[in-house]
């Protein structure tokens, strides 16, 4: 993955781990977004969704997640860079009838029924999903019939869920798709979005739940004050925060190469610190009592030694790092 | 409707009647979505048609200057009623889905814009319109006011024609208002306007002082042109004026709308 040590911007387009389809859907290029108020919501940030793939952009508050959807969706122009959807301008009015949003909204009209809110999504889009297919994906069997005022918080979410599928479109923006569900709830909506990807459409989702992130997503663009800081896949992201966390690295952007495949160990042992510390690979050493956590780029050549050298030891995990841990890593660093 | 041999000028049709569909459900349901919140409807409706029983049912067989009192404010209160409908339901209206980000996901979806606004207007309308019936009825059954066929097809009319000012104030309001405080604020401007105006009582009975200031305000020539309808208005001035004068009006704060649309949209 000497990939990683490329800048971000051409690691994204590359993609080479990206097997599934090549064609472009939409891409945000070098794109500078400046409010004007003087708040730079997006510095240079490049992205592109290729068909077939769900991409989950990941960042603290304030990254510029929800800048880069609304331009993605032509609600606001960029200040510099280009924005593309199917290869036009995002404002091109043919190029809504292919799309489908999901926002953060406060309160869509509650004297509305749940059916009529439906009907009149779907009769935006020329070619429509049937009524009852939607209902059923968006988990609305039962309660067509009720005002969106009377819905519960998990209820309106499945609802506006419903209303982003409702045009059957080619690429779905999803703005924080599953704030407020349950866990049944939410695994009913992921696996929604999977039979998304299934027939060949292309999500883009911006999520605060790093397991929503690493249980869906073919891609992660981890994006905090509105520059890339890493993108790849779940496993890369893991490791190259894994990386910045053990090695200290400063900067965003550039991540040293050899960080990739990176593995917590976690074991009991009697050596010492500065014994553990001497193996192969070893980035840095914590304990807990007894227990000891291990951080190494060469998990395989550390373990060999390890196990070489103390016999006794026991209670081996070998882990890879928690999305969660990388992702902190990974936005903390300025 | 088999999509895939569709000649050209039948896809075109077919979309043609699609948008228009759209125009028809919006209104539709926005009509019905605002019958059915009461706190609108009720107000909307109630509140022309309580002052009326209150001020022109009570002063039946009065008059002023040769014009009975009840037959004055069936006009005048349809007025209010009109002005009442487009300030609310499109001020307030517009204001709460505003903020609430819910016209964002509209404009996002593939909707026509005008569709939305023309929903809006078109139920504002049809608010307007059910408010000048019902003050009819009550007019001729409760205040013994008679209202020839005529009148009542022109009150109708210049309900509709004299909602587009209204109308636009109220898209310039939702657009500068923020939403929470939009119904007090409406109500600021809505009440001391349309009594100034002259449509709560014969506006010869306003100080003289007012009489004048009245002709700046678009209610003062909704206001006449209704009374126009029944042979009330003041004399020496043309039907035509008040029409120009709402004309003026609406384009000024149909510019001003835009204008802090296009301010609000490079905000976003």
């Amino acid at each position: 993955m000497s990939a990683f040590a490329e800048p971000i911007a051409a690691v994204l387009s590359q993609s080479s781990h990206i097997s599934i389809a090549t064609d472009v859907v939409a891409s945000l290029q070098a794109v500078t977004k400046r409010y004007r108020n003087g708040v730079v919501a997006l510095d240079g940030l490049s992205l592109e969704l290729q068909r077939g793939e769900i991409v989950a952009l990941l960042g603290p508050n304030g990254a510029g997640k929800s800048t880069a959807v609304k331009l993605m969706m032509g609600l606001t122009s960029a200040t510099a860079g280009v924005v593309r959807i199917f290869g036009a301008d995002p404002r091109f009015a043919g190029n809504r009838l292919r799309t489908g949003v999901m926002l953060q909204v406060g309160r869509a009209p509650e004297m509305l029924r749940v059916r009529e809110h439906v009907e009149i999504m779907r009769g935006y889009y020329p070619r429509p999903l049937p009524f009852a297919e939607i209902v059923r994906a968006a988990g609305l069997e039962g309660i067509e019939e009720r005002m969106f005022g009377q819905l519960s918080g998990g209820q309106k979410q499945r609802m506006l869920f419903a209303l982003a599928l409702a045009g059957d479109p080619d690429l779905i923006f999803l703005d924080e798709p599953t704030v407020g569900l349950d866990i049944e709830a939410r695994r009913l909506m992921w696996a929604q979005i999977r039979s998304l990807r299934a027939r060949g459409k292309t999500v883009l989702l911006t999520t605060h739940y790093l397991e929503e992130a690493d249980a869906l997503a073919d891609r992660i663009a981890v994006i905090n004050k509105g520059r890339m800081v890493c993108a790849g896949t779940s496993a890369e992201v893991k490791s190259m925060g894994a990386g910045t966390a053990a090695s200290g690295v400063s900067g965003t952007g550039r991540l040293p190469p050899n960080m990739a495949g990176v593995k917590l160990l976690k074991f009991e042992t009697s050596l010492t610190r500065e014994s553990l510390l001497n193996l192969a690979g070893v980035e840095r050493v914590e304990s807990d009592g007894a227990r000891v956590t291990v951080t190494s780029s060469a998990p395989e050549l550390t373990l060999r030694e390890l196990l070489a050298l103390d016999p006794k030891l026991c209670g081996l995990e070998v882990q890879a790092p928690a999305l969660e841990d990388a992702f902190l890593a990974l936005t903390s660093q300025d | 409707m088999s999509t895939a041999t569709v000649p050209l000028s039948y896809a075109s049709t077919n979309s043609l009647s699609r948008i228009a569909r759209i125009f028809v459900r919006e209104t539709r349901y926005e009509f019905v979505r605002a019958l059915r919140t009461r706190a609108f409807s009720l107000s909307v409706i109630g509140f022309p048609v309580m002052f009326y029983l209150l001020f022109g049912v009570m002063n039946r067989g009065e008059a002023v200057h040769g014009q009975m009192v009840a037959k004055y404010m069936l006009a005048s209160y349809a007025a209010f009623g009109a002005v009442g409908a487009a300030l609310f339901g499109i001020g307030v209206g517009l204001a709460g889905e505003r903020v609430s980000g819910w016209l964002e996901l509209k404009r996002a979806s593939p909707m026509p814009p005008l569709a939305y606004l023309a929903a809006k207007c078109v139920a504002s309308v049809a608010f307007g319109l059910i408010i000048v019936s019902i003050l009819c009825a009550v007019g001729i059954f409760a205040a013994g006011v008679h209202v020839s066929l005529t009148e009542y097809v022109g009150l109708l009319g210049v309900s509709v024609i004299g909602g587009v000012p209204f109308a636009c104030m109220g898209l310039l309001l939702a657009m500068i208002v923020p939403a929470n405080a939009a119904p007090g604020i409406v109500n600021l401007i809505y009440l001391p306007m349309s009594y100034c105006g002259g449509l709560w009582m014969p506006i010869s009975m306003l100080p003289k002082w007012l009489q004048h200031a009245a002709p700046w305000l678009p209610t003062y020539h909704l206001g006449q042109l209704m009374l126009w309808v029944i042979g009330y208005a003041q004399p020496g001035e043309a039907a035509m004026q008040h029409v120009l004068a709402l004309t003026g009006f609406a384009l000024l704060f149909l510019g001003c709308a835009w204008m802090a649309f296009a301010r609000a949209d490079a905000d976003a």
